[in-house]
């Protein structure tokens, strides 16, 4: 699977403005990569970029494996999980069910899904709607998929906001294991990540 | 093929879930059915002419209602980014999530046609030809009102643009399901409407799960 | 940015196109109705035949202008062409006039003939389907705020239309069959005699033309409208 991100002479653009321009970076194994930059300066553009959703402007965005460049579609299908400012969870059903769905769809199966409950101790809103849970338990809830269906890019788009001091740390640990096994991280922050990662700014002026 | 049963599942469940889509849709086209009466005139004669044509329309307008959110819901809260990085292309999505509309809210409306058909006064005769054009026809409403559903995405007033959007595209089955009903009950073949309704249906199978992938596409860009 | 080279080249090419076709459209026009008040009334309608001048043309140019919307919108869908996207948006309200035109003089001219205003006919009621697919056209256009998605997400509506369009066609020719009315008159019958023929198609091509000069004015005033839109939004960046 996915062993490195290359980003070479990447621009983006919406609509009429150009967010950045000729911005060239790579992830690999083992790494985290934090974007910093001030609001609108494309750092969530540029996650959507990654996943595919974006089409750049000009530049290229390839994903290696261990044996050479992959299929960006087999790469983005199989390899990435994009968590951005919504948690994708539907109100009216409970965290357990959305859970699942999140899971086996990304690829998860039942042990990974128990294990993910585990580390992110989410037994106790299993049985709730969603709608009933707090911004915070609904994060959460949305994380557990980064460990019920193991991929190796993470792409978080700022994981930490709604978390406290505790789950912020809790998270940290889980985004070290993840590393550890061979994992990369890309995350856009504006507070610092709990582990220690590489900064890149993202654009200049507009 | 076992994420996309997965997929269809959860649409079923949320078809399915608080608000009872099907239930309503159905209200929706006992409404319609209950205030015909009163626009036209009691008079059984005229309501018997026009009995089979109307529960037609009405349940192309009730299959429209509940397909405004198909895309809308999973859209809005960013469970869409989610999909799109599954292990199945859009089209494939897209295809799912119609059958499942098709299931959970066709399926009950064309069991409600030739009740409220033979409410207005059509034969009884009538019932099983009903049932199976409103039960073929559901299906290209589902897969048309669906391309609707993914074109409407991020506009504004998403509701009463994909009926406009998308009620000039139902002109033909339509047409061909109440005609094959009419012939029936004239005696004549209704052959070649229902084969017409179903080459419809198939074609917006066929075809349709393109145009979603494509305007769901241009919607999470 | 908008690739600016093809429009710009497209602007450089057709500077003085809109005044010529508009002459060119205008005499021809002038022609056609000259010749359609000199035309022998018909034996069976008497007059009220030269309405027909008006109405056929317009409801020819209204599947005209769709196709050029539809094939517009093909290469603005599948080559992301930013000038073809503006072409498919600038075809959009004209094909409804022309509709519009369609319908108006239909229903004007089935008043005298038919005694009625609207005859459920297939040909009309396959051109107000028609016409209500250039209004939600229209409608999805103007309720996306982003200009990019909701070119694509238009274009993508003109495809399926240009699918459907035959088959809406079809099936009303079919549903008219069904209700086969023997009021309903048909034109001309097996022959057309020249007098009325030549005022037809020097009409119809007049109304071409037309529709050529006002697709290129309304093309340009995109282009340039988006230019104006870029530099307003790079002078907000810079301030």
């Amino acid at each position: 699977m996915i062993t490195r991100l290359t980003i070479e002479n990447l621009s983006l653009s919406r609509g009429e403005r150009v967010l950045f321009d000729a911005l060239s970076f790579a992830v690999s194994a083992g790494e985290a990569v934090a974007l910093t930059g001030r609001n609108g300066a494309g750092k969530t553009s540029l996650l959507r970029a990654v996943a595919g959703f974006i089409r750049p402007a000009a530049g290229r965005i390839a994903f290696e494996g261990a044996a050479g460049e992959l299929e960006p579609e087999d790469a983005r299908a199989a390899g990435l999980h994009l968590l951005g400012h919504q948690d994708g969870l539907k109100p009216g059903r409970t965290a357990g069910e959305e859970l699942r769905f999140q899971a086996l769809w990304a690829g998860g199966d039942e042990a990974s899904i128990a294990e993910a409950v585990k580390a992110l101790q989410l037994e106790p809103l299993l049985g709730l709607e969603v709608r009933k849970l707090s911004a915070g338990q609904r994060r959460r809830t949305a994380l557990a998929r980064l460990i019920a269906a193991p991929r190796p890019l993470w792409l978080l788009d700022e994981p930490l906001a709604p978390l406290d001091a505790d789950r912020r740390a809790g998270l940290g640990l889980l985004m070290e294991r993840h590393l550890a096994d061979g994992g990369l991280i890309l995350a856009a922050v504006h507070d610092l990540l709990p582990i220690p990662a590489r900064a890149i700014e993202i654009g200049g002026g507009a | 093929m076992r994420s996309l049963g997965v997929l269809y599942r959860r649409e079923l469940g949320m078809a399915w879930g608080r608000g009872g889509g099907p239930l309503l849709a159905c209200a929706f086209f006992a409404c319609i059915a209950a205030l015909l009466p009163l626009a036209i005139g009691p008079s059984p004669e005229r309501l018997a002419a026009v009995a089979s044509g109307s529960a037609w329309l009405a349940l192309a307008l009730s299959s429209l209602l509940s397909l405004e959110r198909l895309f809308e819901r999973d859209f809005e809260d960013g469970a869409l980014d989610l999909i799109a990085l599954g292990p199945a292309s859009l089209e494939t999505v897209s295809a799912v999530k119609c059958l499942a509309q098709w299931t959970a809210n066709g399926l009950p409306l064309s069991i409600m046609a030739p009740v409220v058909a033979t409410a207005l006064g059509a034969p009884l005769s009538l019932a099983v030809i009903t049932f199976a054009t409103a039960l073929i026809g559901g299906l290209g409403f589902a897969f048309v009102g669906g391309t609707g559903a993914a074109l409407a995405l991020g506009a504004r007033r998403g509701g009463v643009l994909v009926a406009v959007v998308v009620l000039p595209l139902l002109a033909p089955p339509v047409i061909f399901g109440a005609g094959a009903i009419e012939a029936y009950a004239a005696g004549m073949g209704w052959q070649a409407g229902f084969a017409f309704l179903a080459a419809y249906c198939l074609a917006a199978m066929g075809l349709s799960p393109f145009a979603m992938a494509a305007a769901v596409r241009n919607a999470l860009s | 940015m908008f690739g600016l080279a093809n429009p710009q080249r497209f602007m450089d090419a057709t500077r003085r196109l809109p005044a010529v076709l508009g002459v060119v459209a205008g005499l021809l026009l002038a022609a056609g109705v000259w010749l359609s008040f000199t035309a022998p009334p018909d034996y069976q309608q008497g007059e009220t035949v030269r309405i027909m001048f008006i109405h056929v043309p317009a409801a020819w140019m209204s599947l005209f202008v769709y196709v050029c919307l539809g094939g517009s919108a093909f290469f603005g869908v599948v080559f992301r062409h930013a000038l073809a996207d503006a072409a498919a948006r600038a075809a959009a309200p004209l094909g409804a006039g022309f509709t519009a035109l369609a319908l108006a003089t239909g229903s004007l001219w089935g008043r005298p003939m038919w005694g009625t205003w609207w005859v459920n006919d297939a040909r009309l009621v396959s051109v107000l389907i028609l016409f209500l697919f250039y209004l939600g056209y229209m409608a999805l256009q103007a309720s996306i705020d982003d200009e990019q998605k909701a070119a694509r997400a238009s274009g993508v509506l003109a495809l399926v239309g240009l699918v459907n369009v035959p088959i809406v066609h079809f099936s009303v020719n079919w549903w008219n069959s069904l209700h086969q009315d023997a009021s309903v008159f048909r034109i001309g019958g097996p022959t057309i005699s020249w007098p009325i023929l030549a005022p037809l198609l020097v009409m119809a091509l007049g109304y071409t033309v037309l529709f050529l000069a006002l697709w290129i004015v309304r093309i340009r005033t995109e282009v340039t409208r988006r230019r104006a839109l870029s530099l307003a939004l790079k002078a907000a960046g810079a301030a």
